[in-house]
């Protein structure tokens, strides 16, 4: 049975089937029904619910969770996830698996609260200091909110990493039918690196400070054979009408649901436009784009944000054709026509 | 011949890296005895600082994790509130706990949180070399504070434990000093009720430990010891600062 509900509580719902166990959060708008509907559901289930100080406070409580291998996560938005970088660099390079949405609002600085898509670059190029990377899902519907949070924990349990759901205000707020098929996952594998005590073994720590000679480098050089299996092993993505298509738009979360409205009003009116929907946006799908781009499709990245996925797509691309941008950042909607106008602009 | 004493279970067999005659060593020993006696070391999960504190992890016989610079408190929430049945305790210096980490701190001990704090009061930033810290007294040179603390400029010490005391969620809050045999006996009975307490779920402890650290104030160990007992504590006075377990 379907209900209707905002693509924030199905993303609650969702981390709640995958066996959340404690949240931390703090408010701040678009992402406000999160801690309000996890400060009921939490207690009501026996779980842990915190309103933390700040956002600094909220990551490092999920840091604290996280050691002792429970599920945990918090929710913010662009201004409070800049807070949170502190933690999630320390939980990549401590290698503790957390959740952490970010449902965007314009900025910089305290911008609006309005949707928008400008933090790719924060959330995909690392964001805090160090080289790491974190697995970034990028849902566009209420219904794959619920889902992209159920298997959340699971990338990050398999690959031990944080993982980012990169949503917008507009994906966070809106109301859909959404059928919440998933059951409730109540086994999790043994782990062999959490904190619980040392009964029966030898202590254990978790730490990210390695000063001994060459550790830290080994242990770079570790994460960077980690996420290339990340890379081989988890790019998610989308297609509509690529396969004659003389220009793919590629497009994520909310502009995806826009740009494929937008290549429908284009195939009716004989433009030949498919649709590229990077679901992890990293690891990139730039393999797939790369290919696409073989038999010389242009490309057109829609974004709200003035171009930041961009990039990847042009490196995917490599030189090999055409790239252009349509965006708006900072509570502007890109539309439909405004789509199918560059589109006849790029191929006519 | 009967074996009186011997390095606790809590302790790992490892040459401590402190600085010659600071404090951390008998602070650390103190701890570990306190947790053998109390017989939770396989329930222990530690939280180690950012500062001198920082490898605990290899000195301590038990889970310890570390925290990013000042969030202690809050990994220690996130810690025990996830596990209410582990021990868990936090280990941090006066610039973890009352600079960088004041929020947390604050919040933790209002909150209540079940868990206990072990704060290191050295006057300065001892990792760094010896900068000024939020403890740092009136006059005292540090790298920082080259013409001694003034307050028009840096303003004035911070009493952590007087400043929780306002605060409902903190039971209990102590400050000793370990300059002589007394004073050490007298620290490990505070840690070991600031560790009694989280076991009879009672709440937010906290024991203020007032430690000299020789290198960074450019003193001989006895002159540091000296000065902790003529100077440092008439700053900071000994004793039993709030008590809402008894």
């Amino acid at each position: 049975m379907k209900k209707l509900i905002k693509g924030n509580i199905a993303l609650c719902e969702g981390a709640l089937a995958a066996g959340l166990h404690a949240y931390f959060g703090y408010p701040i708008t678009p992402q406000n029904e999160i801690p309000a509907y996890m400060s009921r559901k939490m207690v009501e289930l026996g779980k842990v619910f915190v309103q933390a100080e700040s956002e600094l406070a909220a990551a490092n409580m999920v840091l604290g969770a996280a050691v002792t291998g429970v599920r945990a996560m918090t929710s913010s938005s662009s201004p409070g996830i800049s807070l949170k970088q502190e933690a999630i660099s320390y939980m990549a390079g401590m290698q503790l698996p957390s959740l952490i949405v970010n449902v965007q609002r314009g900025g910089p600085g305290l911008g609006n609260i309005s949707g928008s898509q400008s933090d790719y670059f924060q959330a995909v190029k690392g964001g805090g200091h160090g080289d790491y990377r974190i697995i970034v899902l990028a849902p566009n519907s209420a219904q794959e909110m619920y889902e992209t949070a159920y298997d959340a924990f699971d990338l990050a349990e398999k690959y031990r990493t944080p993982v980012m759901i990169l949503a917008d205000g507009i994906t966070g707020q809106m109301m859909e039918p959404v059928e919440f098929n998933k059951l409730e996952k109540k086994y999790f594998e043994e782990k062999d690196w959490h904190l619980t005590g040392c009964k029966d073994r030898n202590p254990r720590s978790i730490q990210s400070l390695l000063m001994k000679d060459g550790v830290l480098e080994q242990h770079n050089i570790n994460l960077q054979q980690k996420y290339n299996t990340i890379a081989e092993n988890e790019i998610k993505y989308e297609t509509y009408k690529t396969e004659d298509a003389e220009i793919v738009i590629t497009a994520y979360g909310i502009s995806s649901r826009i740009a494929k409205s937008a290549v429908k009003i284009a195939r009716k009116e004989g433009l030949k436009a498919g649709l590229f929907r990077p679901k992890t946006l990293w690891p990139f799908p730039s393999k797939e784009i790369s290919f696409l781009s073989d038999s010389g499709t242009k490309f057109l990245s829609v974004e709200l944000s003035h171009g930041q996925m961009i990039e990847d797509v042009k490196l995917a691309v490599n030189g090999k054709t055409q790239v252009e941008f349509l965006g708006k950042a900072g509570g502007g909607i890109v539309t439909e026509r405004e789509i199918v106008e560059k589109i006849k602009e790029m191929i006519l | 011949m009967n074996k009186i004493l011997s390095k606790p279970e809590a302790l790992k067999d490892e040459v401590l890296s402190y600085c010659p005659g600071c404090g951390h060593g008998i602070i650390h020993r103190l701890i570990a005895e306190c947790i053998d006696e109390l017989g939770v070391r396989e329930k222990t999960i530690a939280v180690a600082p950012v500062g001198c504190a920082v490898f605990a992890y290899d000195y301590f016989n038990f889970d310890v994790t570390e925290a990013p610079h000042g969030r202690p408190p809050a990994v220690a929430t996130g810690i025990k509130r996830s596990n209410p049945d582990k021990f868990v305790f936090t280990y941090q210096g006066d610039g973890d706990i009352a600079a960088i980490g004041m929020s947390e701190t604050i919040h933790a001990a209002n909150r209540g949180e079940n868990i206990a704090v072990i704060f290191v009061n050295n006057a300065n930033y001892g990792m760094t070399g010896g900068q000024m810290a939020p403890t740092t007294l009136i006059g005292q040179v540090t790298e920082t504070t080259p013409f001694g603390r003034d307050p028009k400029r840096e303003g004035y010490p911070i009493h952590l434990c007087e400043l929780l005391a306002t605060l409902e969620g903190a039971v209990y809050l102590e400050r000793v000093a370990i300059y002589n045999p007394q004073n050490i006996i007298k620290a490990k009975k505070a840690i070991k009720k600031a560790f009694q307490n989280q076991i009879d779920g009672k709440g937010f402890s906290l024991v203020e430990v007032i430690s000299n650290c020789p290198v960074d104030w450019g003193m001989t160990v006895l002159d540091s010891i000296k000065w902790v007992k003529d100077v440092f504590i008439k700053t900071f006075p000994l004793g039993v600062v709030k008590d809402k377990t008894s």
